[in-house]
């Protein structure tokens, strides 16, 4: 067979090991060329996706899809990756241990949401999401002298664990009932018996624990909070790309949307719930990790909305959102992780004054948030108006009103640390420093935010032409 | 034909004037105010030369321009005016322009005021002259949050807190925009369902015909997000604490032409593109606005702060707009949009007053002043013009407007316009005290270290000032043009009937 097909995941999980083994081997000095050997493949097989981005094939009697809807989404990933490894340069370089296994654990997280969102089956769909998750219960306990950090692991591990039988124990029971893993094999000969729907809800409830839709999402706050700030950056983004990515694959192909049970109505409760909860929540909050994290919850459950439309529309928003918030959310937290390398404090006031110490990350932070409220002209807005259409197209117009009013309702939030930054009194006045990494990355998320927003209309045609699978 | 984009140069220059100040040293206080101010005034130029060379006879769209911007939404980023834009164009850029002069002492992180501040200006401009609904959403949001910064950064602190203020006033906004949001996309999704067409061409939507009982909720839902907008009682109470937070050039753009985007909006998308809507929410609104003209000015008397009492007036006046709208006949809807430049100039000038004589006095309570008129003879012209063009003086725009409006609405809603002129009273009261209090009366030696209105702080004085008079003088100049678009609009949707005993 060829080979090539499955370059990009075999070259990067040839990298991560390389990585693995290069940092364990040679001595504390030549790390950073291990580091940069990760960033530079990184890169490399990046652009190589970029190629071959309209390839198809369906390997290994469909276990194994390549198609634009997942090449769509392994840019994501791989783009993501970069963007965090670049901006957590500074941030892992202040440890003293060896730091290239944090890379490795980042590549290899990335290959398994790369294998969740090409998996045609079940089992190997699981796979990836356990090669991902794995990756994320030892990164998130990474800062090894850290209460919260180790705190953060093992809650992680124990929750996550849980959630991954939930799902497994429904995947099992699909098997049961309808004799396949295949979701094509499952969607043909889909039926609405007990089993099916209490198989079908246990997926959805594995799924929404990893995209952290309320009420699955009790975990979000305390891990965001323990881990570094690097890996939560890229827990929300990524991860939760990756789950949304996959549940749309299963979603679209496996399950009959003409079955007796009404899932765009559960799935629409779902996100309504999970955009109040998470918004009213963020309001209260005054450590910036902990308020990106009720944030994500509200995100994820605005692109939870794309999804229940499942219209085109809705399907063009969730991949549109999904990848705008990449860029809004990295933007985000690189500033944070700057603020947390000076001054050592993760609360909102640390970011008092930020406008005169450095007016290009105010300026960023500023952006980055009020893209997340999806105020335009930021890339937020063209997403929300595309799920938002899609919800109303499905007949949610009530879904559509509540999610702008609460994503209305966030800007106060987001806002608060605009208030600190612009006016609030530090007696702190030096410059903030940055290193080159964190710079670049900070610039791509600017720029990306501000052109996606004024005009969307390339990246939402690729998306139009990644969801063609469905439609 | 090659085109010159008027509309499209005149839109940009603030832009591209804000990317130059962020460029200057934040030291280079001069250089950053010369080209605020070089930049409003190529815009205003321009917005003169495109209402003296718009065809009147031909009437319709034009200066129009067309570029594809997001395919599969339909949008297109489009411009164009008719006699309806026209004004309002004119206005904000009367404001713009007249707003870098009132700021002109300012001393204090002077880069970031003016950049915002230009872009600002940029943003209400858009949503004048876009045809297109996803663009014109796009820049009424977008003034959103630079007014957020600059009350917080740059405002004052009175009766309530400056962020108290800034946020009341962003979040009401804000809230108001989803319910408008929530309709616009539900009108796109509906018109794609009956045509097949992805479009948010406003022309093209108003073609459309939709069922009655879609146009009665998405244009309540309109009514609901312009009416915050344009401070409609009982959502009005972002507009006085805003006020009084707000730097001295925030007031008077808000005041005078962002709100205006709500009364337009009303008239350019609700109105136009849901009259079956329209004609059954209007009464609502006409009750709604005498709320407005009554309970507003009634709230006047009372006030001592001088920013209260315009800030509340300007709620009273939006009234008589709100009234001009809902009365849905042509005279009415005239006078709605004359009244909208009459108050906008009329708003600006008052706060840039204010705004003068607070920065010198470091007060705005009408009763620690009197006899200012012995030291700042030229300030007190400017309040006496501001201050009688409210009351609605023949000779003043004002008057013109509240004219035409009583006149068109007397035909539909009698009971409603009767009381509705009976706010002209308090307006007098209110304003007369006001300025009689600070203004006349015997010299007060406490003032007397004060320094009359000079150089480029004459500015605001005389552009506003002239158009009040020209305006007031010269109505036809407004008239025909105002005429011309809203006429043209009526005889599309045609004939509209409101019953009932309003």
């Amino acid at each position: 067979m060829d080979f090539s097909i499955l370059a990009a995941e075999i070259l990067l999980a040839l990298l991560g090991l390389a990585v693995l083994v290069l940092g364990l081997a040679l001595p504390g000095k030549a790390q950073k060329y291990v580091n940069g050997l990760a960033l530079v493949g990184m890169v490399l097989i990046l652009l190589y996706l970029i190629l071959n981005f309209s390839r198809e094939a369906s390997l290994f009697n469909g276990v194994y899809q390549i198609d634009v809807y997942g090449n769509y989404f392994k840019l994501l990933f791989l783009m993501a990756g970069l963007l965090v490894m670049l901006m957590a340069a500074q941030y892992i370089s202040r440890f003293k241990e060896k730091s290239s296994e944090f890379y490795a654990l980042m590549i290899f997280a990335t290959l398994g949401m790369m294998l969740m969102v090409a998996a045609g089956e079940f089992i190997t769909l699981y796979v990836g999401l356990e090669l991902m998750t794995i990756s994320f219960y030892i990164l998130t306990a990474y800062l090894k002298s850290d209460k919260l950090s180790g705190e953060a692991g093992l809650k992680y591990l124990i929750l996550g664990a849980t959630s991954s039988a939930i799902l497994l124990f429904g995947i099992s029971l699909l098997y049961a009932s309808l004799g396949s893993t295949n979701f094509i094999e499952i969607g043909a000969s889909f039926s609405s018996s007990a089993a099916v729907i209490a198989g079908v809800v246990m997926i959805i409830a594995g799924f929404a624990f990893k995209i952290s839709v309320v009420p699955f999402h009790m975990w979000t706050p305390d891990i965001y909070q323990g881990a570094p700030i690097p890996i939560t950056t890229y827990l929300s983004v990524a991860s939760k790309a990756a789950g949304f990515a996959a549940l749309l694959r299963v979603f679209m192909l496996a399950v009959d949307p003409n079955a007796v049970f009404n899932w765009g109505l559960l799935l629409a409760v779902l996100a309504a719930i999970t955009i109040v909860v998470g918004n009213l929540i963020a309001l209260s909050q005054r450590d910036i990790k902990r308020l990106l994290a009720y944030s994500s919850i509200a995100q994820a459950g605005y692109i939870l909305v794309g999804a229940t439309a499942a219209n085109s529309y809705g399907l063009k928003g969730v991949l549109f959102y999904a990848m705008i918030y990449v860029f809004a959310n990295v933007g985000a937290f690189a500033v944070a992780t700057a603020v947390e390398v000076d001054t050592g404090r993760t609360d909102i006031e640390a970011f008092a004054g930020l406008s005169k110490r450095s007016p290009l990350m105010a300026a960023i932070m500023t952006i980055c948030m009020l893209s997340l409220a999806g105020i335009p002209p930021m890339a937020g807005f063209a997403g929300k108006f595309y799920l938002f259409a899609g919800a109303i197209e499905a007949g949610y117009l009530w879904l559509a009103l509540l999610g702008l009013v609460m994503s209305m309702v966030s800007v106060y939030y987001y806002l608060g640390v605009s208030k600190a930054m612009y006016i609030g009194e530090n007696t702190d006045q030096a410059p903030l420093s940055l290193g080159w990494g964190s710079t670049a990355a900070l610039w791509v998320c600017l720029l990306a935010t501000v052109i996606l927003g004024v005009y969307p209309g390339p990246l939402s045609e690729l998306a139009g032409y990644a969801i063609k699978i469905f439609i | 034909m090659y085109e010159i984009p008027v509309l499209t140069i005149t839109l940009i220059v603030p832009l591209l004037g804000a990317m130059i100040i962020m460029c200057l040293p934040a030291g280079q206080h001069k250089g950053i105010k010369w080209t605020a101010a070089f930049a409003t005034l190529i815009s205003l130029l321009l917005s003169i030369f495109i209402f003296l060379t718009y065809d009147r006879a031909l009437g319709g769209m034009q200066f129009v321009e067309t570029i594809p911007w997001i395919r599969d939404l339909g949008v297109n980023y489009a411009l164009g005016v008719d006699g309806i834009s026209i004004p309002l164009l004119l206005l904000t850029n009367l404001i713009g322009f007249s707003s870098i002069y009132a700021s002109w002492n300012l001393r204090e992180r002077v880069r970031e005021f003016f950049a915002l501040l230009l872009i600002l200006i940029a943003g209400v401009m858009g949503t004048f002259i876009t045809t297109d609904l996803f663009i014109f959403f796009l820049f009424y949001e977008v003034v959103v949050i630079p007014i957020y910064l600059m009350v917080i950064m740059f405002g004052s602190t009175k009766r309530v807190s400056k962020e108290y203020a800034g946020m009341k006033l962003t979040i009401y906004l804000l809230i108001g925009s989803a319910f408008l949001l929530t309709a616009l996309i539900a009108l796109f999704v509906q018109a794609r369902a009956i045509s097949g067409i992805a479009s948010m061409d406003m022309a093209f939507l108003a073609t459309l015909n939709y069922g009655v009982e879609f146009q009665i909720l998405v244009y309540a839902f309109m009514a609901f997000g312009f009416g915050t907008l344009l401070s409609m009682f009982p959502f009005h109470a972002w507009s006085p604490d805003g006020y009084a937070g707000a730097p001295t050039a925030v007031s008077m753009i808000h005041a005078g032409v962002l709100k205006k985007i709500g009364g337009y909006g009303l008239i350019r998308i609700a109105l136009t593109i849901l009259p079956a809507g329209a004609a059954v929410v209007a009464p609502i609104i006409a009750v709604l606005a005498l709320g407005n003209i009554i309970y507003a000015a009634y709230i006047c008397l009372s006030q001592k702060d001088l920013k209260y009492i315009v800030g509340y007036s300007s709620v009273s006046h939006m009234g008589y707009v709100l009234v001009g709208i809902a009365a849905l006949n042509l005279i009415s809807i005239n006078g709605a949009v004359i009244m909208m430049f009459a108050h906008g100039v009329m708003a600006a000038l008052f706060f840039a007053m204010i705004g003068n004589l607070y920065e010198k006095s470091h007060t705005r309570n009408i009763e620690d002043f009197g006899g200012l008129a012995h030291q700042m003879p030229k300030l007190t012209a400017g309040f006496m013009i501001a201050g009688l063009a409210s009351l609605g003086l023949p000779g003043m725009v004002n008057f013109i407007g509240e004219f035409t409006i009583f006149v068109g609405a007397f035909g539909t809603y009698r009971v409603i316009t009767i009381l509705a002129i009976s706010g002209i009273v308090f307006t007098a009261l209110y304003v007369l005290r006001a300025l009689g209090r600070m203004l006349f009366g015997p010299r007060n030696e406490k003032w007397d270290h004060l320094q009359d209105l000079k150089g480029v702080e004459m500015v605001p004085l005389l552009v506003l000032g002239l158009a009040i008079f020209i305006g007031g003088f010269l109505p036809f100049t407004l008239m025909d043009l105002i005429n011309n678009g809203v006429g043209e609009m009526l005889a599309q949707i045609g004939p509209l009937q409101i019953g009932g005993w309003w």
